[in-house]
């Protein structure tokens, strides 16, 4: 049998891993295993234009390049487990796939609240499958929606229920303003603004202690002992690594799979990861692994991931540099944008102002030690256009590792 | 090489203007603007750039 290289994972990281092997110059087997039953799909419009109903759900597939017509698509079944030092992974139906490389890109899944109370009315939003279902029950008449965590994806969710015409949509979350983890309070403040000028209403500082209902939810009920009548409830309370069947092979799997500065696993040459699964160091920033949950992420790690997988199995020194992609993020809610490039969570510490006033389109900057590490745009075309411009300047920075925290 | 960009898709999010400097750009009113049957030496830039875009709305034709 010829040499083949499986991929585990059949999403935008699967996806783009496979047509980057091929484009690496990988001419062997490509075998790609998916627990989800579609061909890989775009998520971001899950809670944005197709949650709307602006855009139909056939919308969201990708369209694979011709250098993946050969690729052997192993969909609706899971991978269960993995022998790496045997090179062999496990199928949900028992069959044993052996592989000279092997790519993880099994993604995550939505973070569920263990409280009690019924569980229908509750959804997350993460696969088709989940947007329709919430769509169903956002275009009923009246409806009443309460959101958990005010993340991107709950505030995105948030507005688009408003636009769809819900009667009361409320927000909770434990933080005292929506976003402000990964954009610190200046934006944060002028998010919320926004949404509540928008009908959004918000109970922050507040976790959820359980929900109310026989068969299904009618109400969540607040730490504080408030109850907020609900027919529909969206969790979107962070996410939870597919690592489970990676188990027993000396991984460090505590959050995501950890990878090296070439996104190898486990000092495995023949094993690399890619997309939000992945916690790599970015050799741009302080080396301190992390994982980063952002659309542009599948796309960088395969390119880089395939190169080092093909320069391995086929015995050439690829003469890597260490992977230092510029993150870039980007939120749609209500008629406004959220653009970021570089990585603003590492600058909290120094937030300025440059461009714009946080009323109306702002452009922020944040820094460390001094120098832009990151900007965040909010507004309309002319803040984001605004980012754009500082992209080049973020990406000839010198990298900070100088003053780096050792992993 | 044929570009063609679904405009009815496009929401101007530039990331294809960083992907393929040669092919798109964004003109003064912040709309996408791009060159629909540029050089095959741009290929690889062009490809990139239909990957990068957030709403997929880049097809190569040929
Ligand atoms: C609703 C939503 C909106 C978003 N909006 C934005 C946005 O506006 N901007 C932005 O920058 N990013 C956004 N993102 C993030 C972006 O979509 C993700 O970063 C991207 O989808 C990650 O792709 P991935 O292939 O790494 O992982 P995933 O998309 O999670 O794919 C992993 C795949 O692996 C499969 N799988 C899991 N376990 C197994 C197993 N054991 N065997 C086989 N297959 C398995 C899963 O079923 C899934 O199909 C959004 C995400 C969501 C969910
Ligand atoms: S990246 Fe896509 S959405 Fe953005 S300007 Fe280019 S074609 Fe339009």
């Amino acid at each position: 049998m010829g040499a083949r290289i499986v991929v585990a994972g059949a999403s935008m990281g699967g996806l783009r891993a496979a047509e980057q092997l091929r484009a690496a110059g990988w001419t062997g087997a490509v075998t790609v295993v998916g627990a989800e039953p579609h061909m890989p799909y775009n998520r971001p419009p899950l809670s944005k234009e197709v949650l709307a109903g602006k855009a139909p759900f056939a919308s969201l597939a990708f369209t694979p390049k011709a250098s993946v017509a050969d690729v052997d698509w192993r969909l609706g079944t899971g991978v269960t487990s993995a022998r790496l030092a045997d090179r062999v992974v496990v199928l949900e139906d028992g069959t044993e796939l052996p592989f000279d490389g092997l790519v993880v890109a099994t993604g995550m899944r939505p973070r569920r609240l263990r409280c009690p109370g019924p569980l229908a009315g509750r959804h997350t939003v993460r696969t088709i499958a989940d947007a329709q279902g919430l769509r169903d029950e956002l275009t009923r008449p009246g409806v009443r929606v309460v959101v958990v965590g005010a993340g991107f994806i709950g505030c995105e969710v948030a507005a688009t229920a408003v636009a769809l015409g819900a009667a009361e949509v409320t927000v909770v979350d434990p933080l005292p303003l929506p976003m402000v983890g990964p954009l610190g309070e200046l934006l944060a403040t002028a998010l919320l603004r926004r949404h509540e000028e928008r009908g959004v209403r918000f109970a922050l500082g507040a976790g959820v202690a359980g929900f109310e209902g026989e068969d299904r939810v009618t109400g969540v009920v607040l730490d504080d002992g408030t109850v907020l009548a609900a027919d529909v409830v969206v969790e979107s309370v962070g996410s939870v690594a597919n690592t489970e069947w990676l188990d027993g092979n000396g991984l460090d799997l505590s959050d995501g799979v950890l990878t090296d500065e070439q996104l190898r696993v486990g000092g495995l040459p023949y094993v690399v990861a890619v997309g939000d699964v992945a916690r790599f160091p970015n050799a741009r920033y302080d080396g301190v692994a992390r994982r980063v949950e952002h659309w542009s992420i599948p796309t960088d790690t395969a390119r880089h991931a395939a190169k080092a997988l093909v320069a391995h199995l086929t015995g050439v020194d690829a003469g890597l540099a260490p992977f230092a992609p510029l993150p870039t993020f980007w939120s749609d809610q209500h008629e406004f944008r959220l653009q970021s490039f570089g990585a603003p969570g590492l600058g909290k510490g120094d937030v300025r102002v440059l461009d714009g006033d946080p009323g109306a389109d702002v452009l922020v900057g944040y820094h460390r030690d001094g120098s832009l590490v990151g900007v965040v745009a909010l507004g309309g075309q002319a803040a984001v256009g605004a980012a754009a411009r500082y992209r080049s300047e973020l990406l000839k920075q010198p990298a900070l590792t100088a003053q780096g925290i050792p992993t | 090489m044929k570009v063609v960009v679904d405009m009815n898709k496009c929401q101007d999010h530039g990331q294809c203007v960083f992907a393929a400097p040669d092919v798109f750009r964004m003109d003064d009113d912040g709309r996408l603007a791009y060159v629909p049957d540029p050089d095959d030496a741009l290929r690889a830039e062009v490809e990139e750039a239909a990957d990068v875009c957030p709403l997929q709305a880049i097809r190569i034709e040929d």
